[in-house]
Formats: structure tokens, sequence, C-alpha cells
């Protein structure tokens, strides 16, 4: 014999009667797990507007939202990967080049230019973390590194955006080597007294983050993002322990003292804006 | 040593073996030396044989052999009045990277190198070659002394890759190393580079910027171990073979790739067989290199390792 009595009819009957809601006009939030309406969702920066989860944008949103409206000017945009190894694995890497290329955003996982922040000029580089997870080969290092040495030639700072799974595996030496070559170029920078201001947004691992990413004059990290060297997987699997709570989130960071700054999205450029007047004085 | 080898090393060793007891056995009365002789000769071919028909996985295999020389056998070997160099004035002393003042044909150069451990008590207290951030710090602190005094720098390079601990992400691994990658790229001093085992990741390029980088014949570099890369492109942390023939990790890759300047020969069999001949034919490499690298201005020395590091990519422009 049961326990308690059910009074009312399953709940299934009452499907049939549901209002059909269009895909996508809701976002369950995976911060709260409020259901927010998308369209305000995006008109809020793509933060949800209840607990302030920042979701992930891409770079040109992001180009978007930190420069002076119409200031930016593309460069190496034409700047393709090869597959120089004939790396393989489920697929070529030579076939994932091409299908993140066709997905008609942007050719490589980085995007560099020149813009105005509040007026003040800049070399910038922004990741897109959907072209194979934001990971830095030849192009992308190549790109950085142009980047840097733009700056150095026109005096102005740099800011670069970091959104990355670390280096790209599929060209193996080389991508480790473009820690190197990215890391060697903001030595030069300074020596020449240009300042670098690194935002890291999430996720930023592996070798970005063993590299620029952590060099700069200035680390600004967005709420909540995975910030770190080693995976959290790859740390647990090692040490066969649990990983405390918030472990590798950027406030996790500012409390070890790895970045300066949290910023909401919102006060992202006029953050970035004062502390470019500040460091940033040209002759 | 104790009896360690590599499974496609077995019937050398088996042979080896052979002759061994023959030699015993060889008596006034009994000479086998003829005997011995032949055999010798055979293993000879065989030990040619087999090594240089290495695949990448078994080459991955010798530069992880547990009686591969480590930079503490090179020092005593290369060097004299060795003087080590301990803890990062921060936090601690790493015991996964070693460092410190020495004699090098009557000039003192600064050491830094990996260390890993051969039994299993050292191994642990080595980390398993695998440094926290205060080994890097260690490094930086003994490179910034060495640029002061006008001193040149070798480096060993031998790590599986640096830790992945709490600790490690908590005092900033990832800092630790892109702040060396930053002021190995600016030192006023020479800088010579040698990969001895494992090159494994941004553990190893923290301290493997230079003006020279060499590698050892049967020692590999890359940008993950093939075990982590078979974890992450197959879920499957034992496809590394599979792996490591798709990383091109070999010295002679690399060399290819134009991101090191020499292979350094290897004794027959690999350097666990001889850590004396190998010694001395890395000596050679590295005082011919120094003899190179000291006819440069500092200014010089610096811009071309920039250039150096700056011409390594591959991509095409439209």
């Amino acid at each position: 014999m049961a326990w308690f009595k059910r009074e009312k009819a399953p709940m299934a009957q009452a499907e049939g009667k549901r209002v059909k809601v269009p895909e996508g006009l809701w976002t369950k939030c995976v911060g709260c797990k409020e259901t927010l309406i998308t369209k305000e969702l995006e008109k809020n920066l793509n933060v949800c507007p209840k607990c302030n989860h920042h979701y992930r944008i891409s770079a040109r949103q992001r180009l978007d939202l930190l420069l002076d409206q119409g200031s930016f000017v593309e460069f190496d945009a034409g700047m393709v990967s090869v597959d120089f190894l004939a790396f393989k694995d489920s697929k070529s890497y030579q076939e994932r080049i091409n299908a993140a290329v066709a997905k008609g955003g942007s050719k490589d996982a980085v995007i560099c230019g020149e813009g105005k922040i509040e007026g003040t000029p800049v070399q910038m580089a922004v990741f897109d973390f959907s072209f194979m997870g934001g990971s830095m080969g030849s192009v992308v290092g190549e790109k950085i590194t142009r980047v840097i040495e733009r700056a150095l030639e026109k005096l102005t700072p740099v800011i670069i955006v970091s959104a990355s799974g670390g280096a790209r595996m599929q060209e193996s030496i080389l991508s480790l080597m473009q820690m190197a070559k990215t890391s060697a170029a903001l030595a030069k920078l300074r020596e020449a007294g240009l300042p670098f201001v690194s935002i890291l947004t999430d996720p930023t691992t592996g070798g970005v983050t063993a590299s620029f990413a952590m060099l700069g004059d200035v680390n600004m990290a967005e709420p909540k993002a995975l910030i770190g060297f080693a995976g959290p997987r790859v740390i647990e699997q090692t040490i066969r322990q649990k990983l405390p709570e918030g472990f590798q989130r950027a406030e996790y960071l500012l409390e070890h003292g790895m970045v300066d700054l949290i910023v909401d999205r919102k006060d992202m450029k006029g953050t970035l804006s004062r502390i470019l007047k500040m460091l940033h004085r040209p002759a | 040593m104790a009896a360690q080898y590599l499974e496609f090393e077995k019937p050398l060793v088996e042979l080896e073996q052979k002759i061994h007891e023959l030699m015993e056995f060889s008596t006034d009365t009994m000479d086998l030396k003829t005997e011995v002789a032949k055999l010798e000769k055979k293993a000879e071919q065989m030990r040619e044989d087999i090594f240089a028909n290495l695949t990448r996985w078994q080459t991955a295999q010798v530069a992880r052999h547990i009686n591969r020389p480590f930079t503490l056998d090179y020092v005593s070997r290369i060097f004299t009045d060795f003087v080590e160099l301990h803890g990062d004035r921060q936090f601690g002393d790493d015991h996964a990277i070693v460092g410190g003042l020495a004699q090098f044909e009557g000039e003192p150069v600064m050491i830094i190198g990996h260390q890993k451990g051969r039994d299993t008590k050292e191994k642990v207290y080595r980390n398993f070659g695998m440094p926290n951030p205060e080994g890097y710090r260690k490094a930086l602190r003994l490179m910034e002394m060495a640029e002061r005094f006008q001193i040149p720098i070798i480096t060993f390079v031998d790590t599986p890759g640096a830790f992945p601990g709490i600790g490690a992400e908590e005092r900033g691994q990832a800092e630790a190393i892109a702040r060396n990658l930053r002021e190995m790229a600016r030192f006023k001093t020479p800088i010579i580079v040698v990969v001895t085992g494992e090159g494994g990741s941004g553990g190893a390029l923290a301290i493997a910027v230079g003006d020279r980088v060499l590698m050892l014949e049967y020692s590999v570099y890359a940008v993950i171990s093939p075990e982590g890369c078979a974890a992450i492109l197959w879920s499957d942390g034992t496809k590394g073979e599979q792996a490591a023939e798709a990383l091109k990790l070999t010295a002679k890759d690399i060399k290819d790739l134009d991101v090191i300047d020499e292979i350094v020969k290897e004794p027959v069999g690999g350097a666990h067989r001889d850590h004396d001949a190998m010694a001395k034919t890395l000596r050679e490499a590295l005082s011919r290199n120094l003899k190179e690298l000291k006819t440069l201005a500092p200014e010089q020395l610096v811009e071309e390792r920039y250039q150096k590091f700056r011409k390594m990519s591959r991509f095409v422009e439209m």
C-alpha cells in the first residue's frame, strides 16, 4: 500500500495544452538557472542580469564593446594555418582548419588590428574561442607578435583579450615556440616603455596563460573566468584529490595575487581607458 | 646499475649476457676468445641496427630511460668546482631544478637543469623532474645573477613538464614560466640550451630560450607529452605510440623545422650505455658553441636571439 495517495492526475496530460515556445527565445542561465529572455541577455552584453554570469562572446562583439565606434582597422586577416606536419587524429589538421574557416568567422583564432579606446590609439588582439578553442599555432603567435611590433613602431599601448585552450597540439613544437616568440616581443615593448594590458576571459589556459597573457603591466579578468596553466582534469588525475571550490576562477587568482583586478564587462572599456590615460602619455 | 632495459633492447641485452657468461667460462684450457669476439661483433651490429631504426615512440622511451644521464651526471663529468645554489628567495627550493656556478674550460658558467631521480626515493625527492613555480624562479634568479657578472648560461632540459598541482597553480606556474620566457629573451650573456632527455612543453621551454639550442640524438621535444596528447585526441592515454608519431618529436624532426641548431650524436645504443662518452661529445659541442657566441657583442647576441625565435612559424598569407 502506498504511503501517500496520488490525488492529482500525472502532469503528462497537460503536455498538449502547453504553448510552444520558439527555440532560442528563452535562455536558462547556466549560472543561476533562472529563465531569461535571450534578447535581454544579449542587450545586457551577454551577462546574466540576475547573477552576473558572464557568457562567452565572439571576438567581433568584444571589439565593438571595447573600441570607439568605427575606429577598428583589421590587419593580417588573410593569414592562414597550414598542416605542415600532416597531423592526423580522427580528422586531419587540414580538415579541422577548413571546417573552422568555413564557419565564416575569422580565418584563425585571433583577430588583430588597431583602434581607439576613448580616443587613445591602441594595437589590439582579440581571441576567438570558437575557432579551434582559441588555440595558438603559428598564425596566432605571428599575428600577436606583429601587434606588438606595430605598437613599437607606432608607439601605442597593446591590449590582448585572451580566450584560449593553450598551444595548438597539431603544430607541435612550432606552437610551443610561439610562447617564446610572443614573450620575447613583449620584452622589447617593456624596454620601450609602452604599456600592455592583458585581459583574461573565460577560459584562458595552457601555453597562452604561460606566455603573454600573464605578462601584462596590468592583468585584468572577467568575473568567474577560468584561468590557469594545467587543466583542472589533469590536476585532479595527477594529485588524485578533489579541487578546492572556485579553483582557477578569476576570484581565486585575484586572491593569490595573479591578476590585478576583476572587471565587469560593462565597465571594461571605462576601466581600460582610465588605466591607459595614466600609463600612456605620449610626448 | 640495475639491469633496466627497454622492450626493444631485449635481444641485445640477452646477447650481451651470453657474452658475459662465456667470458667467465673462459679459462686457459678452454679458450673461447674467438667465440666471444664473434658474438661481440654480432652485438655491435645489432646495437647499430636497433638504434638506427627507432620509431618515434621508441626514441621517447630512450629519452626517458632510467639510466640516461641527468643534469648532475653531466655536471660532474663536464665541469669542475661546481657550487650548487639553492632557492628562489621567495618561497622555497625546488629539487626538480638544480643550478649553480661551475668552471668550464677555465671560465665560470652558470648551470641550470632539470633533475630527475633514479631510485624511488630520489624520484620522489626530485618530483619526477617536474618543477613547481619556485624552480623556475630559482632559475631566473640565477640567470639574472649570471648576466650581472657576465657569465654564460648553460641549461640542461629534461622534464615531462611543469608540475600540475594545486600549489603550483596558486603560486603562479603560468606566470613563472611566462616571465622566464620574456627575461631569457633579453639577457645580455650567451645562453646555450641542451635538450638531454624529455623536452616537455612549457615546463621545458621555461629554461630553453637560448642563442644555441642543441638536442641529444635520442632526446625528444614537444608541446605536450605523447600520453597527454593521446588523452586529449583519443580520450585514451595508452595511445602514446600513435601520438608520438603525430607529434614529430625527435631531434631530427625538430631540426627539420629549424627549431634547434644542432643534434649531438649519442654513443651507439644510447647515452644511457656510456655516460662518459656522452659527456665527452657534449663537452666538445658546448665548447665550440660557446667560443662562437663569445665573439658577439651583447646587443648583437640579444638581437640575433630575438630573430632566431621570431622566425619560428609556418603559415600562408593570402
